[in-house]
């Protein structure tokens, strides 16, 4: 390729101006891939591949909490007509919803996608 | 001003008969559905049919959404969740499908009703539950009982847990559904402005620039979200279906 690129463009342009040229842009071009080669080793995984995982992410996050809430809600609802016990069931399981509600977007956003065993 | 709701419209193209009193017909939906279905064979079967070892525009298409679900899946998954590709594959290449060819105009967009969406949600969520079960038997229970939790508050987590496992399929759908939704409601809205405003003369013409532009920055945006949607459901299914392997924390 770099070679091709020197023997077309040598006809336009003063042959010792190109040859410095040519000389620094293969000097750029070594240390960049040296560059790039040490990138790699370091992140197995750059750039594009995390762009579209956080959006994802993100889309996530829209519609995990009232998830857990409607089925709260709905559970609640349930065991009211069930057992007759009115606003109870609704109470505590709209409260329970919630709280599995926050733990799925808490999971969604990535911030402990499991307990820590540790704790 | 057009009424945005009516591109979400069932109607029968053929009745094909009566069951238990209800009418069986080919709709408008599931004539996209088999749209979609014929793009996606016609994409892999054709594309792959060439076999080269240097692959070709429509070839490389396919390997490119091989690689990128077989990919996804093992970084979510693990090397054991590539038993499941065919059928991560199946749910990715058709949502993705459907999104895309909702998109053009005047077409039906199938993932825009929730009976689809909560239907691929469930059955994601069956095969979890099923499989775990095969799987490991009754320590799949164990995906409700977090390690470390002090024992006085154990059942006040379980019950939280078993709420946010179930709320998976509602929150798997309802996103799909919504997006699609309301993307294609926000186009229509903002494309009748157009035309309302052009009817107002010299002013108004230069008035519905400003929507046909965000009109056109909206199609972009809508094409973003169709093909990260797909991704999303692919995605989750395949955490979910990691879950079902690797139940234990």
């Amino acid at each position: 390729m770099a070679t091709d690129k020197r023997d077309g463009s040598e006809k336009g342009a003063p042959p010792d101006e190109e040859a410095a040229l040519s000389a620094r842009l293969q000097r750029l071009g070594e240390r960049l891939a040296h560059h790039q080669g040490a990138n790699r080793k370091a992140e197995a995984d750059p750039g594009p591949r995390s762009d579209p995982s956080a959006m994802a992410r993100g889309f996530r996050l829209s519609t995990e909490l009232v998830a857990g809430v409607l089925v709260g809600a709905f559970i609640g609802w349930a065991i009211d007509r069930w057992l007759g016990i009115s606003p109870w069931g609704m109470f505590v399981f709209l409260l329970l919803g919630f709280a599995a509600g926050v733990i799925n977007v808490i999971r969604a956003a990535g911030i402990s996608s499991r307990p820590d065993p540790k704790q | 001003m057009a009424d945005p709701i009516h591109q979400f419209e069932i109607h029968n193209i053929v009745t094909l008969g009566h069951i238990g009193g209800h009418e069986i017909a080919f709709t408008n939906s599931a004539l996209y559905m088999a749209v979609v279905v014929v793009g996606i064979a016609a994409l892999l079967v054709g594309a792959s049919s060439s076999r080269a070892l240097v692959p070709g525009r429509m070839q490389s298409i396919a390997e490119l959404s091989y690689e990128f679900v077989a990919e996804t899946i093992q970084s979510t998954a693990g090397k054991e969740g590539m038993k499941f590709f065919p059928f991560v594959f199946t749910i990715f290449m058709f949502v993705l499908f459907a999104n895309v060819i909702g998109i053009i105009p005047y077409t039906f967009t199938v993932t825009s009703h929730i009976i689809i969406t909560a239907a691929l949600a469930l059955l994601v969520f069956l095969t979890v539950i099923v499989y775990g079960f095969y799987k490991n038997g009754l320590r799949f229970f164990g995906l409700f009982v977090p390690h470390g939790i002090p024992i006085y508050i154990l059942p006040l987590i379980v019950f939280i847990e078993i709420l946010s496992f179930l709320s998976r399929p509602i929150s798997h759908s309802v996103r799909l559904f919504a997006n699609m939704l309301a993307g294609h409601i926000t186009l229509k809205v903002f494309a009748s402005f157009i035309t309302l405003l052009g009817g107002f003369g010299i002013f108004g013409m230069a008035g519905a620039a400003l929507p046909l532009a965000l009109v056109v920055a909206l199609f972009a945006l809508e094409l973003l979200v169709a093909f990260l949607q797909a991704y999303v459901f692919a995605i989750l299914t395949c955490i979910y279906l990691n879950d079902a392997i690797h139940p234990g924390h």
